[in-house]
Parts: C-alpha cells; sequence; structure tokens
C-alpha cells in the first residue's frame, strides 16, 4: 500500500455503500443485503480454497450451522451476541471434523467427503424436527440490538451486516500476511516442498478448514436475523457450490476476489430476471465462457481496469 | 425371505444402472482428471432425443436407440472439444465449475424448450412379474442386469484386449509416457469421452423407464454415480461396477428396513467408512491403472 492514498479507492466504495442504502427499494436492499452476508462466507472460503488450496463443498453446511445455532437460541430468549460467536466456534468445530480427511484426501475424494457431509446436515436440519423445525425451520428470529439502539429496520440491519464485512476483510488481510497464510499458500503451491521448510501441512489444512467454517458460522449467524426465518433449503450441497462459484468466478487467492465473486453470483441473477424465463440459462452459460476465458476470474477484469483508470492504479495489486 | 431376495433383485437392477454411468466417471478421472459435474445430464439428454425420436416421431425402436447413441456420442465429442481441451490446463477446480456451468445450462435449457413436466417412457421389457416359489419380480429388472452386464464385460474386454484400449490404459498411468511410446494423447482423451457419451448414451434406455424422463433426473442420478464411483474406486471399471450395486443394495435394503427418510444418510454414511477405511475403493487398486 502506498500510504493513505492505497485505502482511498476502498474508502471510496465504503462510503458509497453507506449511503446507497437509504435509495434503494425493499427487495433491492434484502438483495444487497443478502450479497453481504455471501461476501463474509466467500471469504472464509477463500481461505480454505484460494489460499490453502482444499476443495470444500460443504460451505452451506457450515452456513446453516451458525444460522441454526442463532436461530434456535435467539428464539429461546438468549442474546443474539452471546450465539454470534459460539455459532462460530460450532461451525468451526465442525470445520475441524471435516479437515481430518483433507490431511488424506485431494481432489475429487476431498470434493465428495465434503458433499457428503453437507447431504447429511441437510437431512439432520430436515428430519430432526425436536431440534430444528424440520421442513419448516424455525420463524420469528428477532433481530439483535446494541444496548439501546434496536436493529429492526432493515437498514440498520444492513449497516450491522456492512461493519462486519469491513470486519471480515480485514481480519482475512490480517490472517493471509500473518504466518499462517504464507503457510497456506506454500502448502497449496507444493505441499511436499512446505514440508520440507518445516511448516506441518496437517495442522495447517485443519486450521484452513476451521477458518473457513468459522466465517461460514458468522455468516450464518447474520443470516438468520436478516431472513427473520430459516429453513433447510438454504444449505443444500447446491448452495455449497453457489460459494465454490462465487470464489472461482470471482478469482481465488485474492482479496478482492470472493467480495467481486459473491456481488455478481448474488446480484447477478436478480439483473437477469428481465430474461425472464431464460435467466438460468445465460447465468450459466455466462459460467461457462468465465471458465474458459477467464479462467483467473473476474478480478483480472477488474487488474486491467486498473492499468486503465489512473486513480484504481492506486490500490496494491 | 422372500422379501429380502426380492429387494436384493430390485437393489441390484437400480444399482447396476448407477454403475454404468460411474463408469464413464472412471474413464474421465483415469484419462483427463476430469470429474465431470454434468454427467446426470449426459444420461438426461439422450432420454429426450429417445422420446423425440421413438414416441413423437414415431421411428421404430431399434433405429431410435441408434440414432440416440449417436447423437449422445456427438454430444461427448463436441463436450471434449469446446471445453474440456481447453480446460484441461487450469487444473480441477476450473473444470469443476465449467461441468456445474454446463450441467445447469444442459438442465434448464431442456426445462425451457420442452417441457418442466414428467414424461413417461414405455418399458422397453415385458413388466410381467415372474414367480418363482414366493418370491415375485418384474423380468425388467433381470433384463437390465443381464444386458449391463454383458455391455460392461464387453467394454472391459475392450480395454484389456484390443490396442486402444491399452493406449487408454496407458494414458492413465503417465500421459508423458504415453506420449513418449508415440500414443496421441490427446486422440486418446477424446476417444474416452465419446465412449462415456455411448455408454451413458445406453445407460439413458435403460433408465428412462425406471426414473422416467424429466429435466432433472441427472442431478441426483449423477450424484448417486459419483458417490458409487468413489465407494467401489475411481481406479477401476470394476470399481465402479462394484459402488454401483453397493449404492443400489444399500439404498433399497436400508429404505425398506431401517429408515426412508434417512435413505441418502446411509449411503453417505457408508461412503465416509468406504474413505476412513479403504480409501482406495471397494474394488480399487492403489496406483493403477483399469
Amino acid at each position: 500500500m502506498k500510504g493513505w492514498k492505497g485505502w482511498l479507492p476502498w474508502g471510496v466504495v465504503i462510503v458509497l455503500l453507506c449511503i446507497v442504502p437509504w435509495f434503494l427499494k425493499a427487495y433491492t436492499l434484502f438483495i444487497l443485503s443478502f450479497s453481504l452476508v455471501n461476501i463474509i462466507l466467500a471469504i472464509g472460503l477463500n481461505i480454505t480454497l484460494g489460499y490453502a488450496g482444499q476443495i470444500s463443498l460443504c460451505h452451506a453446511a457450515f452456513m446453516g450451522i451458525g444460522a441454526y445455532t442463532t436461530g434456535i437460541m435467539v428464539t429461546h430468549g438468549w442474546s443474539f451476541w452471546l450465539s454470534l460467536p459460539l455459532a462460530g466456534l460450532i461451525a468451526c468445530f465442525f470445520g475441524t471434523i471435516i479437515g481430518f480427511p483433507a490431511i488424506k484426501w485431494k481432489d475429487h475424494y476431498l470434493a465428495l467427503v465434503t458433499i457428503g457431509f453437507n447431504i447429511v446436515g441437510y437431512l439432520v436440519m430436515q428430519q430432526e424436527k425436536w431440534l430444528t423445525g424440520g421442513p419448516h425451520g424455525i420463524s420469528n428470529i428477532s433481530r439483535p440490538s446494541i444496548g439501546p439502539l434496536k436493529l429492526a429496520s432493515a437498514v440498520s440491519y444492513y449497516y450491522l451486516l456492512l461493519f462486519f464485512v469491513i470486519l471480515a476483510i480485514l481480519s482475512s488481510v490480517w490472517i493471509i500476511k500473518s504466518k499462517w497464510g504464507r503457510a497456506f499458500m506454500a502448502i497449496r503451491l507444493n505441499e511436499l516442498a512446505a514440508k520440507s521448510h518445516g511448516v506441518c501441512s496437517h495442522h495447517y489444512k485443519l486450521l484452513a478448514f476451521a477458518i473457513g467454517a468459522f466465517y461460514a458460522g458468522i455468516g450464518g449467524s447474520l443470516f438468520a436475523p436478516l431472513l427473520k426465518y430459516i429453513n433447510p433449503e438454504s444449505f443444500t450441497f447446491f448452495a455449497s457450490f453457489e460459494y465454490l462459484i462465487m470464489v472461482v468466478i470471482g478469482g481465488m487467492g485474492r482479496i478482492e476476489g470472493p467480495i467481486i465473486g459473491a456481488l455478481i453470483i448474488t446480484m447477478g441473477p436478480e439483473i437477469l430476471r428481465v430474461a425472464e424465463a431464460f435467466y438460468l440459462i445465460i447465468y450459466s452459460l455466462i459460467l461457462i465462457l468465465i471458465m474458459l476465458f477467464l479462467r483467473k476470474g473476474l478480478v483480472v477484469v477488474v487488474d486491467r481496469l486498473r492499468e486503465w483508470i489512473p486513480v484504481l492504479r492506486l490500490t496494491k495489486r | 425371505m422372500t422379501d429380502l431376495i426380492q429387494l436384493l433383485i430390485g437393489g441390484l437392477s437400480i444399482g447396476i444402472l448407477y454403475s454404468i454411468v460411474a463408469i464413464g466417471f472412471v474413464l474421465l478421472w483415469q484419462t483427463s482428471q476430469t470429474i465431470n459435474f454434468a454427467q446426470g445430464e449426459f444420461v438426461m439428454v439422450p432420454m429426450f432425443v429417445m422420446v423425440g425420436l421413438h414416441i413423437v416421431l414415431k421411428l421404430p425402436f431399434w433405429l431410435s436407440f441408434l440414432l440416440t447413441i449417436l447423437a449422445s456420442s456427438l454430444m461427448g465429442y463436441l463436450f471434449e472439444k469446446l471445453m474440456i481441451k481447453r480446460l484441461l490446463a487450469g487444473g480441477v477446480i476450473v473444470i469443476v465449475i465449467a461441468t456445474l456451468g454446463l450441467s445447469a445450462f444442459l438442465r434448464y435449457g431442456m426445462q425451457i424448450t420442452w417441457t418442466p413436466l414428467t414424461l413417461f417412457f414405455p418399458h422397453i421389457f415385458s413388466t410381467e412379474p415372474i414367480k418363482i416359489r414366493n418370491v415375485v419380480f418384474s423380468s425388467e429388472d433381470i433384463w437390465n442386469i443381464v444386458i449391463i452386464s454383458i455391455i460392461i464385460l464387453l467394454l472391459h474386454l475392450f480395454i484389456k484386449r484390443t490396442k486402444l484400449g491399452k493406449a487408454m490404459q496407458a494414458v492413465a498411468q503417465s500421459r508423458e509416457t504415453a506420449t513418449l511410446m508415440g500414443i496421441n494423447v490427446m486422440q486418446i482423451i477424446t476417444l474416452v469421452f465419446v465412449l462415456n457419451s455411448i455408454l451413458t448414451g445406453i445407460g439413458a434406455i435403460f433408465v428412462a423407464p425406471v426414473f422416467f424422463v424429466r429435466y432433472d433426473v441427472g442431478v441426483q442420478l449423477g450424484l448417486k454415480a459419483f458417490i458409487a464411483a468413489v465407494i467401489g474406486g475411481f481406479n477401476q471399471i470394476r470399481g465402479a461396477l462394484a459402488g454401483g450395486i453397493t449404492v443400489g443394495l444399500v439404498e433399497t435394503l436400508a429404505a425398506a428396513y431401517i429408515s426412508t427418510a434417512y435413505r441418502d444418510a446411509f449411503t453417505m454414511i457408508l461412503l465416509l467408512l468406504i474413505l476412513l477405511i479403504k480409501p482406495e475403493g471397494i474394488a480399487g487398486i492403489r496406483e493403477e491403472a483399469y
């Protein structure tokens, strides 16, 4: 970063995001809020997949664990602020368990183990009515308040989400720049070489899953009061595919990647709705084309723009 | 006891359908490290082609069957030429995303251009129940099991005995060495993609009367076949066969005896157990091709 100027474009984006909710319709604001939640989840997956190179196809299950933790606790009269860290920690616990297979397996095996976990998780959410309310899920999840300040309105909850998104971005930058982040990248690039330089790949793979799951748990916990209602359908393995797509389309292993990916994948379908029945076809076609011609993800486009527009050049690549 | 035998035959006949789709997964993974998440759609599309030719255009069965296989192999050929060839350098994740996209594209494309409804497909074989002592089962099940077994056997002989089959094995073991031995690797990969879509095309004809023809039939089928391939062993044709049959049997028996709601969970638990105890799969061999 070139001093304070490096942060300028980020600051402009944040100020814009602060102003924008006052001009949006209720539904558009909801979609924007939802994409903020998705940014938090995608940032988590980016650490597991983009930096540490471990395929995880159960991110939605971790999110579900977080969402149900908050949903159950809040409807039983506990404070949201207590449930939030707990949601993260419980998801983190399951993430660590799912990390164990990653020590042994790669690629399609790992993809499958994680899909398997997601399917079992979904079935538990759907069947264990005493805990999760079954297919009907949990409703009337009230939004939290900070002291006397109630966050019940859509706009105020949006600001809370924005605060957590900024927190998530900063914390992920911090993790990636730390010793952990360097170890993750070493494992992804060459596990053998990493090991021979004294990086215990077992520990770091578990850690990568645990951190990814923690972000997913927090994201899930924030998701529940946003909708005020959760059911198992939000946490199928298809949703996990969505998060995988966000990270890859945005650009794996880049800070901006998951942010761009989450925004585009959440809002894109809404914009494409003008195409009515064809929107899913167009959407999947765009996906294929991006993979064919922009393998590194949409951050490459941003990089190009940076070369053309001088103001953007200030941000670090 | 009679229940058990009936369930075993039913499970076996479902399982062998999973097997023929799973074998394609194994072939693709072996030669080109492709996880094809559109595998289920490669069964769904030929189903619709078959319906179009046989029921809508009223062509005779054998002709529409041949044309379906032809259309299916053309699809596999284009899939390799237009997509996979360009993506191979990008690694597993890029191919996963692209095939996920293709899967959605084919699925919703079929829904929009043809129908979101379930179409019925006439049974190829008589469904007349056969009764031996107290055990009753449909003759369709038996035909499915016999014919698909023969097809898998032929494929096995092709890979083990012919020169092309041996070239496939060589590519699976090491692309570099195969190239040095004068094998045109890209040509072999194309061949495997065509072979895969021929298999899914044949599979489609047998799957259609059982699962019915619907635009989203491929989702479950593809996933089950994928699980079957891993349970059985990702590096063996007989692994995919064993895996498919295991999944079919476990599913049927668990649904009948334990819990219908958790039917899919049992397959998953089996999968986790296999991966923990014998990660190379039931019939898989470590570090050896086919």
